[in-house]
């Protein structure tokens, strides 16, 4: 089992294994997005309350699902990294970053899309809302971190440390932000409330979440692959790859 | 030396560098009565206007200036070796850690949560509001003191920091400053905040306890 994992962890041999893998997440993904589209804007009723507007969602859940879900893989590859001190768990973290920055914005965008006809308003200081702004800017706060040193070594630990901090101030965060809402008196914007989700809404969502998270792991496979070939460009066996394809 | 005597030690070493630089310790000060002293310039000198604004703006603006104090919080320790002397040493970093981010919130959280209630009556704030700014400074500074040293441990190496400083450590102090103001704008309306206070002291305990861990695994990196 042990070789099994160090094996992994070998840069060449990753290399060849994420070739090998991101088909088998990459068309999947383009498939199960086809048919989550499908069921999701022409299957699906409209919802009695909010119309066609509300098939967004298929867009937006599996963002914010993922934009979370990222961050905490990230973390988790950072860890990995800095307690075992496994260069590879760093390069993960470091090319998950920005994927997870941009569903965060993907999601906040659907979200004030969403919200202009049900709120009235693009943004609303709606607790969900600042939450997923704020992590937003810890993935530029991270990604910024990493940019501002040359040393790869260096700036794998430092983000890593940060990452770990974000991870266990992220709930924090976001609990603060629901209570802190709850303080306010007097009339704010009330989500409206959600009627509990039939079937032939629901099961596009998951098959979108599903295509979302093939969909990430395909782009995560293709963004490692370049950072081990950047980290490893002096290396023989990328030498090797480079003169054998040319 | 054991443990305990380390701490004091380095406590006692910050302090007397810090005295001898006056300059640094007055102007995150001047920087705060700035800072406040621009809000009724800018928007109105109405009583009404300026008591709705006073917990937010006394917040925020000591939160800015505490900002301001930590960009050089390491710097000159690790440029001058000093930090490396601590590093290798036999004692326990994040205690050493710890001790330099109690003294920096001494030299330069204290007079700013001192200076607040003066600051406070210029903006009107009824005498419960100014109590609770000062109970919610008091509580809240310490965390963003230790929040703000990770970043300094962080940055401590890289030039020109100072905005990364803010984007790296800002989000993390929101709920501090969020339950701070709050808490001041509750009191001023009357009603009771034990609730911002409780909140307040669990997180100055749970980032005193996992606080120090973090930034001498960060200072570690910045050193090599």
């Amino acid at each position: 089992m042990w070789t099994w994992f160090h094996k992994l962890a070998s840069p060449p041999h990753f290399y060849r294994m994420a070739g090998l893998l991101r088909p088998w997440f990459f068309w999947p993904a383009v498939i199960l997005t086809v048919i989550g589209t499908y069921g999701g804007l022409v299957l699906a009723p409209p919802d009695y309350q909010m119309g066609d507007g509300f098939r967004i969602i298929y867009v937006h859940v599996p963002s914010a699902y993922l934009s979370t879900t990222i961050y905490g893989l990230m973390a988790v590859a950072a860890a990995v990294g800095l307690i075992w001190r496994i260069k590879l768990a760093h390069a993960v973290a470091a090319s998950a970053a920005p994927i997870g920055a941009s569903f965060t914005a993907l999601a906040l965008g659907t979200g004030m899309l969403w919200g202009k006809p049900m709120w009235g308003a693009y943004w609303a200081w709606d607790p969900r809302l600042t939450s997923e702004l704020i992590l937003l800017f810890i993935y530029f706060g991270y990604m910024s971190l990493r940019a501002s040193f040359e040393d790869v070594n260096k700036a794998d630990r430092a983000s890593a440390v940060l990452a770990i901090v974000g991870v266990i101030n992220l709930p924090i965060i976001h609990y603060s932000v629901i209570w802190w809402s709850s303080l306010h008196q007097g009339p704010s914007i009330k989500k409206l409330d959600a009627p509990s989700i039939t079937g032939d809404m629901l099961w596009p969502l998951l098959i979108m979440i599903l295509a979302f998270t093939l969909f990430f792991a395909a782009i995560l496979l293709y963004r490692v692959k370049a950072e081990v070939l950047d980290r490893e460009q002096n290396s023989r066996w990328v030498r090797d790859l480079v003169s054998g394809e040319v | 030396m054991t443990g305990g005597s380390i701490f004091w030690a380095v406590i006692q070493r910050e302090l007397q560098i810090a005295f001898q630089r006056l300059g640094d310790l007055v102007s995150p000060l001047m920087f705060y009565v700035l800072v406040t002293a621009l809000f009724p310039l800018a928007l109105s000198p109405k009583r009404e206007v300026l008591q709705n604004l006073a917990p937010a703006v006394l917040w925020i603006a000591a939160l800015l200036a505490l900002l301001l104090s930590m960009n050089a919080l390491f710097r000159t320790d690790v440029e001058d070796g000093s930090m490396e002397q601590l590093v290798i040493g036999p004692h326990s970093l994040p205690l050493i850690m710890l001790a330099k981010t109690v003294a920096h919130w001494l030299v330069s959280g204290l007079p700013l949560v001192l200076l607040a209630p003066l600051l406070a009556v210029t903006y009107y704030l009824p005498a419960e509001g100014v109590r609770a700014l000062c109970l919610t400074l008091l509580i809240g500074t310490p965390t963003l003191s230790l929040l703000g040293s990770i970043g300094a441990a962080l940055t401590a190496g890289i030039r020109q920091s100072g905005a990364l400083l803010a984007l790296l450590v800002m989000p993390l102090m929101l709920p501090v400053l969020m339950y701070g103001a709050r808490g001041t704008d509750l009191a001023a309306q009357g009603e009771t905040i034990s609730g911002p206070l409780y909140l307040l002291g669990a997180f100055m305990v749970l980032s005193l306890t996992l606080v120090p861990l973090a930034s001498a695994a960060a200072i570690r990196v910045s050193l090599d």
